[in-house]
C-alpha cells in the first residue's frame, strides 16, 4: 500500500470514528458554518463544538499549516485525500472564517515566530475570529490612498481613522489593518499592516445595512487606539507588499466561493428542477426555450469556470507557479454568480418580488435578497473593473 | 483526470510549436490561396507529420499508431491551429478515421490505419447534406439493394478534403424517413469508383472541401461500416471526437489571433500613446483573455473525457464546442475592431482567423446547438 493509501485509510477510519453522526451528510448549505471567536454562540451546537475540538487536535481545521501552530502538516495530496474523504461523508468543514484564509497564509508567509506562535494556534482552535481593515471612506478602488493614522509613541502606535466594509466586525476579535506609518512617503510605500485587538479601548463598530435587508458589513472606527509596535506585520511601511499577497488569497476565497456552485438550485434540486417548477415542463423539458437556452448557458459557464480552477489547482501541485489563469477567478467567478442570481429571480417570475411575510415560500425570499446581496460581488475585494487592469498590465503587458 | 500537461506532452507542444514557426507560417495558407493550388495543403508536409508521429498520436500501435490518445492529439492541433495549417487532420485522422476505428471492423482499419499513420491515404467522411445543417439524423443519400450489394445515390456538402481523399466514408439511408437515427449505414467507398463525382467548393476560410455526388454508385454488402441500420451512433461518436479536435485546433487559432491583437494595441501609436494604453480597449483585451482561458479549460477537459471514455463526454464536447465557438468569434472580431482600418485589408492576418472563426463556429453545430444539446444531455 503506498504512503497515500495508507494515508487514507488512516484518515477515513479517523473520520468514521469521530465526526458526529449528526452532522454526515449535512457539508453542503443545509448548516450555517462555524466561523468561532470569544463571542461565538454555541448553545444549541454541540455536535459543532465536539468536531471542531476533534479536528483542531488532530489538526485537521487547518490540514496544511505545520503541526508546530496548530495545523496538520500535511502536503498538498493529503490535504485533497482529506477533502475527498470529507466529501464522501459529506462532512462540514469544523470551522471557516478570515483566520483560516486571509490572515493565517499571510502570518505564514509574513510574520516573526512570536505572531505565528501566538495567532495561528488559537485561529485553528476556533478562539478567535478575524475581520479585515481594508478600505476606508475615502480609499475604495484606490486602495493605497488610505488616511488612518499610526502615530508612534515608545513602543506603541496610536491609531486614528475610519475603516469600512469591514465584514462582520461586530463578532470579530481582532481585526488585521491597513494603517499610514509615514504620511510623506510615496502612498504605497507609507503603510504598515498590522494586529488590532478589537477590545481595546477606543475601537467602535457599526454595521451597515445592505439593499438586501443584511448587515453583513460594518464600519469600524478607531480613536486615539494603542497598538504595540511588536504586531507589525512584516516591516514598517511594508505594509503593501503583505496586502497585495493577502488580496490575492481573499480573491481566490471569494471566486471558490461562488464559481463553484453549478447545478445548486436549493431545496429544488438542480437549477433544471427549479427552472421546471416556475416555468413548467412539456414531455419531461423545460417548457420554455429561450430559459432554456439560458439555463444551459449559465451551467456551462459555471462548468468551465470550475475547470479553470481545476486546471489552476492541478498545475500547482504538478509543481507548476501559478498560471495567467489564476487572475481570472475574482472577476469571471463572481460576475458568473451574480449572473445565476439574476437569472434565479427571473425565473421565479411574480414569485421572486416578494421581501418577507405570506405568499411567499422561504426559498422565493431566499432568492430575491441572494440576488440583492449579489450584485455587491463584483464591487468587493477588487472591483471586476480594477480586476480587469490587473489582468491587462500584468498578464497581457499593456501599457499605462 | 488532471487538466495539466505532462512532461510528455510538453515536449510534443514545443516540437509542434518549433515545426509550426519554421515550416507552416500562415504565409504558406496565403500563398496556396493565391495560387489557387490544386492540392489545398503540402503532400510532403504532411508526410512529415507522419514521421514525427502526429497523424497516428491517438491511433492504437495495432494498426501503425503512437498509442497515445486525444490530451496528446490536441496538443498537435492546438500548434497547427495557431497557423491554420491545412494539411487533412480533420478529415483524415478525425473523422473517417475515428469511424474506421471505431466501427471495430478490424479488416478495414487493418486495410487503410496504417497507410493513414504513414501519411500515404488521405480519406474523407462524407456526411454533410443540403439540408441537414447539424443534425447527424438527416440523411436523404440512399443506399438501395442491388442484388448482394447497394446502389448508393445522393450528394453530399463541404466534404472535407473530399477533392483528394483515396476513400470516402459515407452516411446513407437504408432504412426509415430522412430524419430518422435508425436506418443510417455508413459505407466505405474507395476514389475511383463508377458513379462517383468530385467537385472542389471554395469556403471563405480556405479550408478544403468537395462536393461529392453518388450517382448509382454500386458496393458490396462487405462495403459496410459497422452494423446495418446503426450508423448514427457511430457517426455520432466520431463526430463528437472530431470536434474535440476541431476545438484544439480553435483554441490555438484564438490564441493566436489574440497575440496579434495584444501586438497591435502595444505598437500601434495614436494620439501620441500606444492605444493599448486607453482602458476602453484594456479591458475589452482582458474579456478575450478570459474568455481563452475558459476555452483552454474546457478543450483540455473534452480531450481527457475522451481518453477516459468519462460518462459526461458528451457534455464536455459540447461545453467545449460552444465556448471555443464564442470566444474564437470574439477573439477575431475583436481583433479586427482593434487592428482598425488595417484589419479590414486582406494583406492583415487578423482576416484570415476571422474567416477561420466563422467557419469553426459552424462546424458540427454552433454555440447555441450545443447549449440545447447541453440541456438535453442534463434532462431540461
Amino acid at each position: 500500500m503506498s504512503d497515500l493509501e495508507s494515508f487514507r485509510s488512516e484518515t477515513r477510519a479517523w473520520l468514521e470514528a469521530n465526526c458526529p453522526p449528526a452532522l454526515r451528510g449535512k457539508g453542503g448549505s443545509e448548516l450555517e458554518g462555524v466561523w468561532g471567536g470569544r463571542k461565538w454562540d454555541w448553545s444549541g451546537l454541540p455536535d459543532q463544538k465536539r468536531w471542531l475540538e476533534r479536528c483542531a487536535e488532530r489538526g485537521f481545521s487547518a490540514p496544511t499549516w505545520p503541526r508546530a501552530y496548530g495545523g496538520g502538516g500535511l502536503a498538498p495530496e493529503q490535504a485533497k485525500v482529506l477533502a475527498e474523504e470529507m466529501r464522501r461523508l459529506k462532512a462540514p468543514p469544523p470551522l471557516i472564517g478570515f483566520g483560516l484564509t486571509m490572515i493565517g497564509p499571510t502570518l505564514l508567509a509574513f510574520g516573526n515566530e512570536e505572531q505565528k506562535q501566538e495567532h495561528l494556534p488559537r485561529i485553528t482552535r476556533g478562539e478567535i475570529r478575524w475581520c479585515q481593515g481594508y478600505s476606508e471612506p475615502g480609499a475604495g478602488s484606490d486602495l493605497a490612498g488610505l488616511q488612518t493614522r499610526a502615530t508612534g509613541d515608545g513602543d506603541h502606535y496610536v491609531i486614528n481613522g475610519t475603516k469600512v466594509w469591514t465584514s462582520y466586525a461586530n463578532y470579530a476579535d481582532w481585526i488585521f489593518a491597513l494603517v499610514r506609518t509615514d504620511p510623506n512617503a510615496k502612498k504605497q510605500e507609507g503603510i504598515t499592516f498590522l494586529l488590532i485587538d478589537m477590545d481595546t479601548p477606543g475601537v467602535s463598530v457599526r454595521p451597515i445595512k445592505l439593499i438586501s435587508g443584511s448587515s453583513p458589513f460594518c464600519e469600524t472606527h478607531f480613536e486615539n487606539v494603542r497598538v504595540p509596535k511588536k504586531n507589525v506585520v512584516h516591516k514598517v511601511n511594508a505594509g503593501w507588499t503583505v496586502a497585495k499577497a493577502l488580496l490575492g488569497h481573499e480573491r481566490t476565497m471569494v471566486a471558490e466561493a461562488f464559481g463553484s456552485g453549478g447545478g445548486a438550485g436549493g431545496k429544488r434540486g438542480t437549477l433544471g428542477e427549479r427552472a421546471k417548477h416556475h416555468l413548467g415542463s412539456e414531455n419531461g423539458r423545460l417548457a420554455d426555450p429561450v430559459f432554456r437556452d439560458q439555463l444551459a448557458q449559465l451551467e456551462m459557464d459555471t462548468r468551465a469556470f470550475g475547470l479553470t480552477m481545476q486546471r489552476a489547482k492541478d498545475a500547482a501541485r504538478a509543481g507548476h507557479q501559478p498560471g495567467a489563469e489564476s487572475s481570472i477567478f475574482k472577476v469571471y467567478g463572481t460576475e458568473v454568480n451574480m449572473r445565476r442570481q439574476e437569472l434565479l429571480v427571473r425565473i421565479a417570475g411574480p414569485q421572486g418580488l416578494g421581501w418577507e411575510g405570506p405568499g411567499f415560500d422561504p426559498e422565493e425570499l431566499a432568492t430575491t435578497r441572494d440576488w440583492l446581496r449579489s450584485r455587491g460581488n463584483s464591487i468587493e475585494g477588487g472591483t471586476s473593473e480594477v480586476q480587469r487592469n490587473v489582468i491587462a498590465k500584468r498578464v497581457l503587458g499593456l501599457p499605462d | 483526470m488532471d487538466l495539466v500537461l505532462s512532461e510528455d506532452q510538453e515536449l510534443i507542444a514545443k516540437t509542434a510549436g518549433d515545426f509550426v514557426k519554421q515550416k507552416s507560417p500562415i504565409a504558406r495558407v496565403r500563398q496556396l490561396r493565391d495560387t489557387n493550388d490544386p492540392v489545398g495543403f503540402s503532400r510532403a508536409l504532411w508526410k512529415e507529420m507522419a514521421e514525427l508521429g502526429w497523424v497516428g498520436i491517438a491511433f492504437p500501435e495495432s494498426v501503425g499508431g503512437a498509442g497515445l490518445g486525444f490530451a496528446e492529439l490536441a496538443v498537435v492541433m492546438e500548434e497547427l491551429g495557431r497557423t491554420l495549417a491545412p494539411e487533412p487532420f480533420l478529415s483524415t485522422v478525425l473523422l473517417a478515421g475515428q469511424a474506421l476505428l471505431l466501427s471495430g471492423d478490424a479488416g478495414k482499419a487493418a486495410a487503410w490505419l496504417p497507410r493513414v499513420c504513414k501519411g500515404e491515404a488521405i480519406l474523407a467522411l462524407a456526411q454533410q447534406e443540403a439540408r441537414s445543417r447539424y443534425d447527424l439524423a438527416a440523411v436523404e443519400t440512399r443506399a438501395e439493394k442491388a442484388g448482394a450489394g447497394y446502389r448508393i445515390s445522393g450528394e453530399k456538402i463541404q466534404v472535407l478534403d473530399g477533392h483528394v481523399a483515396d476513400a470516402f466514408v459515407v452516411a446513407a439511408r437504408t432504412a426509415g424517413g430522412p430524419r430518422d437515427a435508425k436506418g443510417i449505414t455508413l459505407f466505405l467507398v474507395p476514389k475511383g469508383a463508377a458513379g462517383l463525382t468530385l467537385t472542389r467548393q471554395a469556403r471563405l476560410d480556405g479550408r478544403n472541401a468537395a462536393l461529392v455526388r453518388f450517382d448509382g454508385v454500386g458496393v458490396g454488402a462487405d462495403a459496410a461500416l459497422g452494423a446495418l441500420d446503426a450508423g448514427h451512433e457511430l457517426l455520432a461518436s466520431a463526430v463528437d471526437r472530431a470536434t474535440v479536435g476541431l476545438c484544439a485546433e480553435m483554441l490555438g487559432g484564438m490564441q493566436q489571433a489574440f497575440a496579434l491583437t495584444v501586438e497591435h494595441l502595444k505598437t500601434r501609436i495614436q494620439f501620441g500613446v500606444p492605444i493599448g494604453s486607453f482602458q476602453a480597449l484594456k479591458h475589452r483585451a482582458a474579456n478575450v483573455f478570459i474568455e481563452l482561458e475558459l476555452a483552454k479549460s474546457a478543450v483540455m477537459a473534452a480531450a481527457r473525457a475522451v481518453d477516459d471514455a468519462e460518462p459526461d463526454l458528451a457534455k464536455l464536447v459540447s461545453l467545449a464546442k460552444a465556448r471555443c465557438a464564442d470566444a474564437y468569434v470574439l477573439a477575431a472580431n475583436e481583433g479586427v475592431q482593434m487592428f482598425g482600418g488595417v484589419g479590414m485589408t486582406d494583406e492583415y492576418d487578423i482576416g484570415f482567423y476571422m474567416k477561420r472563426a466563422r467557419a469553426a463556429e459552424l462546424t458540427f453545430g454552433d454555440a447555441a446547438f450545443h447549449r440545447a444539446r447541453w440541456a438535453a444531455l442534463s434532462g431540461y
